[in-house]
């Protein structure tokens, strides 16, 4: 019996079980996935927005800039990079610099600060890249990129760390309201909570009219992206166009490791698994961003991907306990900014719990802090060699396209909330997010993850349960079914 | 900090060659380098035969052609690191490298060969549409997987590319109980060798289908299928031409690109279309003592002629570290003229050809019963009479220090005509 059971562990959940642990409640957090970050977290545009694109009133806005401050110190604590790189919004004429314009001013009444709008001079300054066709730009210093994954990996490890229990490849089926609490089926095992807080992302209306009547849709918006190779390093600021209905339109921006990337484009689609990216959804990115710059070039693409935004039909964030069923509160439709706004939403919602729980003790124990992830690559020559006399694995470099050290993996399979599949390793430390895309290190990094879970190689994942990666060992006979033993025949003979 | 005469970095065929052949010319502290903890490279998951055919007179599989080299370093004491990354090289020839025993350090040299070899086009870097399940691999990777780990990488395969890695591994799994389905390749003719065509495709009866693409893959979890297209002249896919083939495994045969991390990082200039440095007729880079040779240099087709073209940095390596130093006249530039996509070496100094020069170069496609005519200004230096020619296959000249006087404009072109 838990007092809450949050369903879904990508940022919302994540943010919210953490924030959760800093008091004396018991928590399950439950993933259908086989990992944290499985879903929109792990796909999405990894932009700390600054919050001028928020139309007041709404939860989004409410939730945005507040969100973007808590940044600088919720990643020093966990231990997550982050970087203020700073936002421009192009304009390309001056009925874009109206746009520009009012952008600005929804800005301030936001709450943004730092916000400023610049002649075309000072913008090819910031970024010498850009189109020569631009006017001016409203130029947003608070806007900034953060790994998104990681930071809900990082969430849930401290989450963990301080008495969350986690609980992976566990879909919930079915909820049943009880007397004064919930009974929450998944395939194999039971939970029972008193509050219960969806945060199922795509699938946040269907859990939610596990208990209720439907109040809200999610209408799935897939949006595809192209990422570009380090050595390019094209940008230095997230740079957007003006915005039109569909969203924030397509962005070139620098990720938090280094690569540029290029996207996304927006279409709505039926399937909420249809994570594929498509001829179409690409050329159009291309398209659209030559508009921003020009000179990207197609060699330089390392890896294309999909996600798809939990758009809510209301088309803000849904946040609140549901009218009809009593503790149970839906944290839902969080697409852009959702994951700026994440640890502002967190707190609400921990104010929600204290109410309906009658307020909250401290935990004694909770520490927000996350142990320190060493990262060889970024250590000075000296501490390197420190290091490696101490933990010889990190003087063995596995990926060589960005230098992830043997030592490095393995913590990141034997942390709380750890690595149990290759794109586990690679969320958390990028071995199969470089130039190679895992074709150099893959197999050693089976053979670290085969070696640290105790399991055989062949029973190494890609990613969920089912998605194997060997099938077998080689001069395996039973796949000559045609050829009838060919020692007893050749004995014949 | 140690210093050596030549640091070599990679340890496969390339780098083994150039160590060996440095040594034997009278360098005397070698080191080589490689990240593996086997010596030998690629050549270690190649156990298919076709090696050696032009240096050795035999055929051998790649871990035997590798055996000799690594038994001759051995017998040459040739110092060498395993299961140790190069992190950075200076312009100064400073080696920064880190292992689990040493830790990170730094080394000098006097001069470095650069011998890192080539990796794989992936699937992001051609950017094929649909999902991401498990079950896409490189031709590479697969190899590693069924001939060095020992593992199957699928039962039912779809190969895209008909590069020469691709076609080997179609009948390598095809002998491990595997079905391969189809080679797709969006070009007109064929990536790899004639030879692995007939010997990998036609004897399993694997088809080979020309102009076609893979515009789709399907699966959640593991692949489960792709949707092949025919494509135009132009390699866009033509409506209506589709087949959906199931498959749980396919791999990828799409072309290799020159390791040169590294290499930019000393600032030695590249090549944009080899991918791999610029290198004069010593196989020498941009920057003074700095050679390269082998796949990072260009993407050759056989591993014989790696060697001998590795051999040809090691010694005008030692030779540099024996410093002769010399004054040599302005080099002569090679420039791909019509149908050629680039020529290997970049520069020629008259000074260091004694006998003849070899220009190593591929056309940019099928030619049949055309000229390679060798230029300098309207002054033919060289025809050659050629029946076929594909971009598959590396087409080389020999020019005599004789003919290269009569060079007047410091420029050579080739064009097919």
């Amino acid at each position: 019996m838990y007092d809450i059971a949050v369903i879904g562990a990508g940022i919302a959940g994540c943010s919210i079980a953490r924030e959760l642990s800093r008091y004396n409640v018991r928590i399950i957090l439950i993933e259908k996935n086989s990992d944290v970050a499985d879903g929109t977290t792990k796909a999405n545009s990894a932009i700390v927005h600054a919050g001028y694109d928020t139309k007041p009133g709404t939860l989004k806005a409410r939730f945005n800039a507040p969100g973007a401050q808590m940044y600088e110190r919720l990643c020093s604590e966990l231990d997550v990079p982050y970087k203020k790189t700073g936002s421009l919004v192009l304009a390309f004429s001056l009925d874009e610099m109206k746009t520009i314009q009012k952008l600005y001013d929804q800005g301030i009444s936001n709450g943004v600060s730092d916000m400023e709008i610049i002649g075309k001079d000072k913008v090819l300054e910031i970024d010498s890249n850009l189109s020569d066709e631009l006017v001016g730009a409203l130029y947003a210093r608070n806007a900034g990129i953060v790994s998104p994954w990681e930071l809900a990996i990082a969430l849930a490890e401290n989450a963990v760390e301080n008495g969350v229990n986690l609980l992976l490849d566990s879909e919930v089926t079915n909820i049943e309201k009880m007397n004064g609490l919930y009974r929450l089926h998944m395939e194999d095992k039971l939970v029972e909570a008193r509050l219960v807080i969806n945060c199922a992302g795509l699938y946040s209306d269907k859990i939610n009219e596990m208990v209720a009547a439907p109040s809200f849709k999610i209408l799935p918006r897939r949006g595809q992206y192209n990422v570009f190779d380090k050595s390019l390093n094209f940008v230095n600021t997230v740079i957007f166009q003006c915005p039109s209905d569909l969203g924030k339109g397509v962005l070139i921006s620098p990720t938090i490791h280094g690569n540029t990337f290029i996207g996304p484009d927006a279409e709505d689609i039926q399937d909420r698994e249809s994570v594929q990216t498509t001829m179409e959804g690409i050329s159009y990115i291309w398209e659209a961003s030559a508009r921003s710059a020009k000179g990207l070039k197609p060699n330089a693409v390392i890896t294309a991907f999909a996600g798809i935004r939990a758009r809510s039909s209301t088309d803000d964030f849904v946040i609140g306990e549901s009218k009809e069923a009593k503790g149970f509160i839906n944290v839902a439709g969080i697409e852009s900014p959702g994951l700026t706004a994440a640890p502002a939403i967190a707190i609400h919602v921990a104010d929600i719990v204290k109410e309906l729980m009658g307020g909250l003790g401290a935990n004694a124990d909770f520490n927000p802090a996350r142990r320190k992830v060493l990262r060889f690559i970024e250590l000075s020559e000296e501490d390197k060699n420190i290091l490696i006399k101490q933990d010889p694995r990190y003087g063995r470099i596995i990926c060589r396209c960005e230098s992830i050290t043997e030592g490095e993996i393995v913590d990141a399979i034997h942390r709380k909330a750890g690595a149990r599949s290759l794109d586990g390793v690679k969320k958390r430390v990028r071995p199969g997010s470089g130039r190679c895309q895992g074709g150099f290190c893959g197999p050693k990094v089976m053979e670290i993850l085969a070696r640290e879970l105790g399991i055989d190689i062949k029973d190494v994942v890609k990613n969920s349960r089912k998605s194997y990666i060997l099938t077998g060992e080689t001069k395996d006979k039973s796949l000559y079914e045609d050829v009838h033993d060919f020692a007893a025949a050749s004995k014949k003979i | 900090m140690k210093e050596y005469d030549i640091a070599v970095i990679g340890g496969g065929p390339a780098g083994l060659a150039a160590a060996i052949e440095a040594k034997k010319h009278g360098a005397e502290a070698v080191l080589l380098i490689d990240r593996d903890k086997e010596l030998g490279g690629i050549l270690q998951q190649c156990v298919h035969s076709g090696f050696g055919l032009h240096i050795f007179r035999e055929e051998l599989t790649g871990t035997e052609y590798a055996e000799r080299f690594i038994k001759e370093l051995k017998e040459l004491r040739i110092e060498y690191k395993l299961d140790t990354m190069v992190l950075n090289i200076t312009e100064e020839k400073v080696i920064s490298m880190v292992n689990k025993t040493e830790g990170l350090v730094n080394i000098k040299a006097r001069a470095v060969i650069l011998a890192m070899g080539c990796r794989e086009r992936t699937r992001g870097a051609i950017n094929i549409p649909g999902t991401r399940p498990s079950g896409i691999f490189t031709a590479g990777t697969a190899q590693r997987f069924v001939n060095k780990e020992g593992y199957m990488v699928g039962r039912n395969v779809v190969i895209l590319g008909s590069g020469d890695i691709g076609m080997i591994m179609a009948r390598r799994l095809t002998l491990e109980g595997a079905r391969v389905r189809v080679v797709a390749e969006a070009l007109p003719y064929p990536g790899g060798l004639v030879r692995n065509i007939v010997q990998c495709l036609e004897d399993y009866d694997i088809p080979l289908l020309l102009n076609h693409t893979i515009v789709d893959i399907k699966g959640k979890d593991r692949i489960e299928g792709v949707t092949i297209a025919e494509v135009d002249e132009n390699r866009k896919p033509i409506a209506g031409r589709l087949q959906y083939y199931e498959c749980d495994t396919l791999l990828l045969s799409v072309g290799l690109i020159p390791e040169n991390e590294l290499s930019k990082g000393i600032g030695v200039k590249l090549d944009p279309i080899t991918g791999g440095p610029v290198v004069n007729e010593s196989m020498e880079t941009t920057v003074n003592g700095i050679f390269a040779c082998g796949n990072v240099v260009h993407v050759h087709d056989l591993v014989d002629y790696v060697t001998e073209e590795s051999r040809k940095a090691g010694r005008n390596a030692a030779s540099f570290v024996k410093g002769k130093a010399a004054e040599y006249g302005l080099p002569i530039s090679t420039k791909p003229g019509n149908g050629i996509r680039y020529i290997v070496p970049h520069f020629i100094r008259q000074d260091k050809v004694e006998h003849s020069v070899d220009l190593f170069m591929r056309v940019d496609k099928i030619f049949t019963n055309k000229k390679l005519v060798v230029k300098s200004g309207d002054t033919v230096i060289r025809i050659i009479n050629k029946a076929y020619m594909r971009p598959g296959e590396m087409e080389r000249i020999s020019i005599t220090a004789e003919s290269l006087k009569t060079v007047d404009n410091l420029s050579l072109t080739v064009d097919v005509e």
